[in-house]
């Protein structure tokens, strides 16, 4: 057992808990701070101090282990700036972002968005792409962002870095990405009625062809 | 990292068998193989974990134990006075449930001009769709069609299937993903522009698209942020606890309940789609989940109060790949593109024991039995399982792969000092998905008027059990149908009729008369853990 100070009150729970099982160990029944419990959703920000360390540490609750001494603020919530904008219509220039959030060119270079990551990412890096629109750099970089919020929690420039990165993302996504030839022909075969014939014959068949069918189905290697 | 040497001294076997293993083709079961180990080890044939309903639509058929407790339990506002006349929101279309399926259902009903808002017990985002790894299926390479696909789906979910929505399904894919890729999803790509597709389990083509192994994550955040440049309203937090009717029966609206506050509030609405998502944290049979925690199974018991008829709901998914160790992530998924890609399941002696891609309900019963009755599983604190071994990954594809192409599962087992890249993993299957749900027709609509329904609530896309990849691909599919559909139904008429909630009291009386008394309260929202702390005496996990 380890003694851990869920926002601030005291309770003895098993060493091999994770934060977040440790608070319902506790006996609470989370609502918010929880969601997919398995490092993908962010829903569990969570800010901790080790007693006698003086440096604030961040995680995601669902996939860390709790330490004796350890002091937790569950950050559930925290306000992002989400600028709104028209997919159809957004030029992809590096003029967008200045509109959008032009506070991404008050970045002091303090580095704090980086050391919090809870996915470890390089996340004035990829704040630096996007202050140049440089936005595959910035999607690539940014990719395995989980959207938690802590980056832009300690950010002294007030930038929310998850929402500059996913702005980046769609317009690449959307307009720097190579065509898919193969997908577009595809989209548009399947709409001329390219297949209709073919769907149709495999829809009639009893199923006992069916089965013989996909029994013997060939697989590509 | 591992430290204890019964796992240790299996994982030198692994080690030593490596490079024979990686060039090795096991051979796929025949039919009668796969039949006879489903019939003996897979999870949806225990007998004893079914119980048959007594009430509702589907009196007579079976369903899991946890399932018919709350399809027959009582109604949360079963003693509250509920003032209809006062009307919180009044919309066109009601999505409940803020998924993929949800918010695709959102975007499109929003496109066809109904007044669309959404409500959701988490936050929108919060789902499966979130998590799901591995990919999306369609058949857009030149080597490749429809009809392929739906063979590979109708086979693998034993010839089950609707075969008007999986017609859907396969035919409406490469739209899916075109959509997806315009709203400005980003997928794997060679230079050209070529997708990057892989097998999954059951696949004969190589169809599986994907973003890494954060397929899903990215769908969802790109769908979430669209649904937000669009203003349509996502009352967060705030879980339907019972639909609304109108004189005639119709869907009409909900009733919702502020998960913190516990304030009610009233909802109603021309068309109501169900986005509830499924069953996971319901844990049947007492498997973990690798679901979300939202995943109650809400949107069936909402569903069949008001006379929906459900369809499969005895079929479960077992994903053959849940984490075995370490145990803080016990349960979490292995995405099967680490399968993909060219890891092999091997056993404690380190003989590859199967071929990897089998179907997820073939692969999940050859590994129990591997662990039960062939007594090859490597025994764990917690119970036990069977070696994935990633490294064979790099050994094929080269140094660097494991990072490209699977950097979420690198990550997360990182996070527990364990480098897939040079170690292999340990595995069990965990309780995945529900394959079955409420019945719909092909425009998305349930046995009851005015009531849609999207992703996997519903059942009978994928027959009885599902491949790889189809589901990102039906919750996107049927996400948008449902959100034409009733948006397009909600422009046919002015007026929603007088509410009510006779239906409920209906249904009480029904219980009653099957002579069912129970504390239950359904629908469930949220589970309870408490991690076996003594002072609680609930909570197995």
């Amino acid at each position: 057992m380890v003694n851990v100070f869920l926002m601030g009150k005291k309770y003895s729970v098993p060493s091999n808990l994770t934060i977040m099982a440790a608070i319902e160990y506790a006996g609470y029944q989370l609502v918010r701070g929880c969601g997919c419990r398995n490092g993908f959703c962010g829903a569990c920000a969570t800010i901790y101090r080790i007693k006698g360390d003086r440096e604030l540490k961040a995680c995601l609750a669902c996939e860390t282990k709790v330490q004796n001494d350890m002091y937790v603020a569950t950050l559930p919530f925290f306000p992002l700036v989400k600028q709104v904008f028209d997919i159809e219509k957004i030029p992809a220039t590096q003029a967008v972002m200045m509109q959008l959030y032009p506070e991404i060119y008050a970045c002091i270079g303090c580095n704090a968005c980086t050391k919090s990551c809870t996915q470890s990412l390089n996340v004035m890096q990829y704040i630096a792409y996007a202050q140049r629109g440089e936005f595959e750099k910035c999607a690539e970089e940014s990719f395995d962002c989980v959207m938690c919020g802590v980056c832009s929690s300690r950010c002294p420039a007030g930038i929310s870095h998850p929402q500059v990165a996913m702005l980046a993302r769609r317009i690449n996504g959307k307009y720097l990405a190579p065509k898919c030839q193969h997908l577009e022909d595809r989209v548009k075969e399947i709409k001329d009625g390219t297949f209709n014939e073919l769907m149709e014959a495999i829809m009639q068949k009893p199923i006992s062809e069916m089965k013989e069918l996909y029994n013997t189905r060939d697989i590509e290697k | 990292m591992y430290t204890s040497q019964n796992m240790l001294d299996s994982i030198k076997k692994v080690e030593a068998a490596r490079e024979a293993n990686a060039v090795l083709e096991p051979r796929r079961m025949t039919a009668e193989e796969k039949e006879k180990l489903l019939a003996t080890y897979h999870p949806d044939y225990k007998q004893s974990e079914f119980a048959v309903l007594t009430v509702g639509p589907n009196k007579g058929e079976k369903v899991p134990l946890e399932l018919a407790e709350l399809l027959q339990a009582n109604s949360r506002i079963k003693d509250m006075d509920i003032d209809l006349t006062k009307i919180d929101y009044d919309v066109d279309v009601l999505v409940i449930g803020g998924g993929g399926a949800g918010s695709s259902a959102a975007i499109e009903a929003d496109n066809g001009g109904a007044k669309t808002m959404i409500v959701t017990k988490l936050r929108i985002g919060d789902a499966n769709t979130m998590m799901a790894e591995g990919g999306i299926q369609a058949a857009d390479k030149p080597n490749d069609s429809p009809a392929q696909h739906y063979l590979d789906a109708f086979g693998g979910g034993h010839f089950a299937a609707k075969p008007e929505l999986l017609y859907r399904l396969v035919t409406e894919a490469p739209d899916a993903i075109q959509w997806l890729s315009d709203l400005g999803v980003e997928f794997d790509k060679t230079e050209d522009g070529t997708m990057v597709t892989t097998h999954g389990g059951g696949t004969s083509r190589k169809r599986m698209h994907a973003a890494k192994d954060y397929s899903g994550a990215e769908i969802m955040r790109t769908l979430r942020d669209e649904v937000l440049n669009r203003g349509i309203p996502v009352v967060d937090f705030t879980a339907a606890i019972e639909l609304i009717l109108d004189k005639d029966g119709k869907a009409a609206g909900a009733v919702l309940m502020n998960m913190e506050t516990r304030e009610i509030k009233i909802a109603r609405a021309k068309t109501v789609i169900i986005a509830t998502g499924g069953a996971g944290r319901l844990h049947y049979q007492g498997f973990p989940t690798s679901n979300h925690y939202g995943a109650t199974a809400d949107g069936l018991v909402l569903a069949y109060r008001v006379g929906a008829k459900l369809l499969y709901a005895d079929t479960l998914q077992y994903h053959p790949t849940g984490v075995a160790y370490p145990e803080q992530i016990f349960g979490a998924l292995v995405t099967e593109k680490v399968r993909s890609l060219g890891a092999k399941l091997v056993n404690v002696n380190g003989e590859a024991f199967m071929h990897p891609l089998e179907t997820r309900d073939v692969s999940a019963a050859s590994i129990i039995r591997e662990c039960s009755d062939r007594g090859n599983g490597v025994a764990t604190a917690e119970g036990v399982g069977v070696w994935l071994d990633t490294p064979m990954i790099e050994l094929k594809n080269g140094e660097g792969t494991i990072e490209k192409r699977i950097p979420a599962m690198m990550r997360m087992f990182a996070k527990h000092n364990i480098d897939i890249r040079k170690e292999p993993i340990l595995v069990y299957p965990t309780l995945h998905y529900q394959n079955g749900g409420i019945d719909i027709s092909a425009d998305g609509m349930s046995g009851v008027e005015n009531l849609y329904v999207a992703g996997e609530a519903v059942g009978g896309i994928h027959g009885r059990n599902r491949l790889m990849g189809n589901s990102l691909l039906d919750i996107i599919v049927f996400g948008r149908n449902a959100g034409k559909s009733a948006s397009a139904k909600a422009a046919t008429f002015d007026k929603v009729g007088e509410l009510t909630l006779e239906h409920v009291k209906a249904f009480d009386k029904q219980l009653k008369e099957a002579g069912i008394e129970t504390d239950v309260v359904s629908p469930k929202l949220l589970p309870t853990y408490n991690h076996g702390n003594p002072e609680f005496e609930k909570g197995a996990f």
